[in-house]
């Protein structure tokens, strides 16, 4: 099938000032991110930042109100079918196809991905190679309305991998799982990024998450990327990232500091043995989030000028 | 066609056999044949010996085919109007948009399976009735010809309003107010269950535009001795008058839905979705 595709080292999405207005309201005030082939980003960002807005836009299914938009070469508002054979999307549903069961209802949906099958991506993946990955061979063939959340929300991820896409996108996908059923869907992100090389673009609320996800993160706070690096870049861009905590003859202090050990060393020259009770710790990516998000929302308030001065 | 084309189309008609064939299983929707059947037969049972006024022929023998008609134009506008909205709200069709083809793979899946769907709806009846009442059928192998061409044709008038009216509707349970009233007025004036002839004469006229009263005329030209169409309209079946006006509407549908359906098709997105479900939550608190 003739197709102008990109470069193997081109970005898999470039985005370049995305803007989106509803009426008088701007939700993105000009988006710039990259997603390298094979890459893992994260896209954090407190509740109305725009997220679910960004990911829809890549995913075709919103035109966006201004800026420049490539996803696998392609501007998604004019992909056409072949470029939706190539990218995946779990999508949150919550009661369709109730009286299809897991087996049935992959196999029909997969169909679609037939015709655009190659011999180095054959497509679709195969139903019980899908079922097993997501763990649902036990379920197969129950009626989907009697799968539990979790159960449900991995059939949602089956369906949007079953076509082997290239790029995969990823809205909150674990919201509402319970522990378990989270790492067992980390380890189905990692499996997917490190042997099918899929290039993967999701949000979440959990930091936790995305830290163990994500090769990079991208946070979203008032219609703007605020920052943009590993957790660890992150964690080390915000001052004094480090907390040290002591006692000493039972009265607790607490320093913030950039660099923790001749801080540490000079508490000892001082106070030797006395000091109980220890701690040090770096600072977390939640910190980190926190700095950046609250940052942007007093930006946000204050004139420019202020703002401006305030980074 | 293209070769992706024809290949969703298949699927889609798989899709199609599939919602079919759980629906036959589904003690829901058997439910639901049998009540509608029972009721039907019932009604008929009770006025099996009143005489149709100015004729020989008794009132199931007229009845029976103006209900097959109706169920036809009702079932397959209101069946799809209320799966279009549901799904539209559930994210099966978003699933279908997230897809190479999806689509045209799902349309063609709902014109299949309610196609499909409206055999089970005729036939528990139509049986039951052959063998309760005589004389049901009188046209022989003609009658049943006409019964099909009529089936198949009124089929094609409908069910691509169905969908448009599925597509439009802000809402499920806008479907009631916005499809099932009018439907339902509709029915209540194409002759069904009363002549037409005994309404006032604009509505005879507003009848005369919608195709209900066509395919219960086409039905009853099935079913009914010749003698009996001087009870119609004019006194003839006008046969030529109800091929014209149903593939009128089929023309006008064909045109209609693939643009409605592919303006929803653009709309469709997964915060649309999300909406619909704290909606329909709410509707459930």
């Amino acid at each position: 099938m003739p197709r102008s595709a990109p470069l193997p080292d081109d970005p898999v999405i470039e985005v370049r000032g995305l803007r989106m207005t509803y009426g008088s309201t701007e939700v993105l005030a000009g988006v710039d991110l990259t997603v390298a082939p094979g890459e893992v980003v994260c896209l954090l960002g407190p509740n109305g930042a725009g997220k679910t807005t960004t990911i829809e836009v890549l995913e075709g299914f919103r035109l966006r109100s201004g800026g420049d938009v490539r996803v696998l070469g392609v501007d998604p508002a004019e992909g056409g079918d072949d470029w939706r054979a190539r990218v995946g999307v779990v999508l949150q549903s919550w009661r369709d196809h109730a009286r299809w069961t897991p087996r049935r209802l992959l196999t029909q949906l997969g169909g679609y991905y037939e015709p655009y099958s190659t011999p180095q991506r054959p497509r679709p993946y195969p139903v019980e190679d899908l079922l097993e990955t997501v763990g649902l061979t036990d379920a197969a063939d129950r009626r989907i309305v009697t799968l539990s959340g979790g159960m449900r929300r991995r059939l949602d991820v089956a369906v949007g991998i079953i076509g082997r896409p290239d790029l995969l996108f990823l809205d909150e996908p674990t919201a509402g799982f319970d522990p378990q059923a989270r790492r067992d869907f980390h380890d189905l992100v990692h499996r997917l990024s490190d042997l099918e090389g899929t290039s993967i673009l999701l949000t979440t609320h959990d930091l936790a998450e995305a830290e163990r996800l994500a090769d990079r993160i991208l946070i979203l706070a008032g219609g703007r990327i605020v920052a943009d690096g590993s957790a660890d870049e992150l964690t080390r861009r915000v001052a004094g990232s480090s907390e040290v905590r002591w006692s000493i003859g039972g009265e607790r202090f607490v320093h913030a500091t950039a660099d923790p050990t001749p801080f540490v060393r000079r508490l000892f020259e001082q106070h030797g043995d006395a000091v109980a009770d220890l701690e040090v710790h770096r600072a977390s990516l939640e910190d980190t989030y926190i700095a950046m998000v609250g940052r942007q929302g007093a930006g946000a308030e204050a004139p420019r000028p202020l703002a401006g001065s305030v980074r | 066609m293209t070769a992706a084309t024809a290949h969703a189309v298949r699927l889609g008609v798989r899709r199609g056999w599939t919602e079919f064939v759980q629906s036959l299983r589904s003690p829901q929707d058997q439910a639901f044949y049998v009540v509608t059947a029972l009721g039907t037969l019932v009604f008929l049972w009770v006025n099996r010996d009143d005489r149709v006024e100015g004729t020989s022929l008794l009132f199931p023998t007229v009845a029976l085919p103006s209900i097959l008609g109706a169920l036809l134009a009702f079932g397959v506008v209101i069946g799809p109007a209320y799966a279009l909205a549901m799904e539209r709200e559930d994210g099966t069709l978003l699933r279908h948009k997230a897809l190479p083809h999806g689509m045209q793979g799902y349309v063609t899946g709902q014109l299949v399976y309610h196609s499909l769907g409206l055999v089970p709806s005729l036939v528990t009846i139509l049986l039951p009735g052959l063998l309760l009442f005589d004389g049901l059928m009188s046209g022989g192998a003609a009658g049943w010809a006409t019964l099909a061409w009529v089936v198949v044709l009124g089929l094609a008038a409908t069910l691509p309003w169905g969908m448009v009216l599925g597509a439009v509707v802000p809402s499920t349970q806008k479907v009631g107010t916005w499809g099932m009233l009018p439907i339902l007025v509709l029915t209540g004036i194409s002759g069904i269950f009363a002549p037409v002839q005994a309404l006032w004469g604009w509505l005879q006229v507003v009848a005369q535009v919608f195709p209900t009263y066509w395919i219960g005329l086409g039905m009853r030209s099935a079913f009914l001795p010749d003698g009996a169409a001087v009870a119609e309209l004019g006194g003839s079946w006008r046969t030529g008058t109800t091929v014209a006006v149903l593939a009128a509407w089929t023309v006008a549908g064909l045109l209609v839905a693939p643009r409605v359906l592919r303006r929803m098709s653009r709309r469709q997105s997964g915060s649309q979705v999300e909406a619909a479900r704290e909606a329909a939550l709410q509707w459930v608190r």
